[in-house]
């Protein structure tokens, strides 16, 4: 237990500031660690007694955010889901996520990463069903079986944390690819029974840059921390596109209040 | 012109189709190899005879179409991920679409020339 509480590891930090041209270095830290701590914990902590500049973005604490995404140890992983335990190393390096225009030391530019999100037009589409509703009684639902709920439910735990776009190959080389973030969420989207929107995302996806340029290297399933499979989701939408596999989807029906 | 652009799954299409297709059409090629020991299947006289056999004369030509479209699109598809813009994509595509034609047309010369045709 002594052993335990004396337990100590090294922490080298990627720093850098790119607004002030700064050289990169790392910076190394003696933090204390218990069986519970995490990268994070270790973070904070470099942050309150050794060095308050240390540049880090985090929000949650509990993964829900994926807010602080980070490669550590060379792998992409969240700072507060990666135990130093579990690395099983006394020296911890922390880099920024690759793939990502850097802005300094642990924080990385998503602006490109979110555009690529919002250029799939993550949101259900339906043209059969007016947005502008002024009369509470026209109000409708869909209905949906457990079945067709399980066709996306995954792709629906995606925290947009980065992960899966930083360790993706692809992205490395063609920023122009939207990444296996944006085309697992073109996917969810197609094969949610309430949208119809199909043939407007498929044009988006079917570009020089797009969904075709996906080689399934699968690291994006292997980092993603929720547990979603990006890669199956590409290959699903690809065998959809090509017209490989069936897709059998099934517009969810309307149910509005008076036919209740 | 805009109407004659393939959309990148129907070039996909055609990329998986040619694919399958050469690895059958190869695999005939290499069994006329093997139906008679292998240097003599390549004898001068044995390769005439093949040329003037109007079915492994369209074998060579399938072959020469299938993997030409199927290896230039491969190359394509590794230089427009090299550099993103629309003017190099449309260079690539176009250089990648003449040196095909002219693969194809240089591959087919030979083909009729040797078989007489």
């Amino acid at each position: 237990m002594s052993n335990e509480e004396n337990k100590k590891v090294q922490l080298k930090v990627y720093r850098t500031n790119y607004n002030k041209d700064d050289s990169s270095h790392y910076d190394k830290f003696e933090v204390p660690v218990k069986r519970w701590t995490t990268v994070l914990d270790a973070l904070l902590h470099v942050k309150s007694y050794s060095d308050s500049s240390v540049g880090i973005r985090y929000s949650c604490r509990m993964a829900s955010c994926g807010s602080c995404g980070m490669k550590i140890n060379g792998k992409p992983s969240l700072a507060c889901y990666t135990k130093i335990s579990e690395l099983k190393d006394d020296v911890i390096v922390c880099e920024p996520l690759p793939n990502f225009p850097r802005i300094r030391d642990l924080v990385s530019d998503f602006s490109q990463f979110f555009s690529h999100h919002k250029n799939m037009k993550p949101f259900i589409q339906n043209d059969k069903v007016s947005v502008d509703i002024d009369d509470k009684s026209d109000l409708v639902e869909f209905e949906q079986t457990h079945e067709d709920v399980d066709k996306y439910l995954q792709f629906s735990y995606c925290i947009r944390c980065g992960l899966c776009y930083s360790a993706c190959p692809t992205v490395a080389t063609d920023p122009k690819f939207p990444g296996p973030q944006a085309l697992s969420q073109a996917y969810r989207y197609e094969a949610d029974g309430r949208d119809n929107s199909k043939k407007t995302r498929f044009n988006i996806i079917d570009e020089r840059h797009g969904i075709w340029r996906c080689h399934f290297a699968g690291s994006c399933s292997v980092v993603c921390p929720k547990g979603v499979d990006p890669a199956l989701g590409i290959q699903l939408l690809k065998g959809h596109m090509l017209g490989l596999s069936k897709n059998n989807k099934k517009i969810s029906t309307l149910r509005t209040k008076n036919n209740e | 012109m805009a109407s004659l652009r393939l959309r990148e799954s129907q070039i996909t299409k055609i990329h998986y189709l040619t694919g399958i297709l050469s690895l059958f059409a190869v695999a005939i090629h290499i069994l006329f190899r093997l139906i008679m020991p292998f240097g003599q299947s390549l004898s001068y006289e044995n390769v005439v005879a093949n040329y003037h056999n109007i079915f492994y004369v369209i074998l060579l030509e399938s072959i020469l179409v299938l993997i030409s479209i199927h290896g230039f699109n491969g190359l394509r598809i590794i230089l427009i991920e090299l550099k993103q813009s629309p003017k190099w994509e449309s260079t690539i595509t176009i250089l990648v679409l003449i040196s095909m034609i002219g693969v194809i047309a240089y591959g087919t010369r030979t083909i009729v020339i040797a078989s007489g045709l």
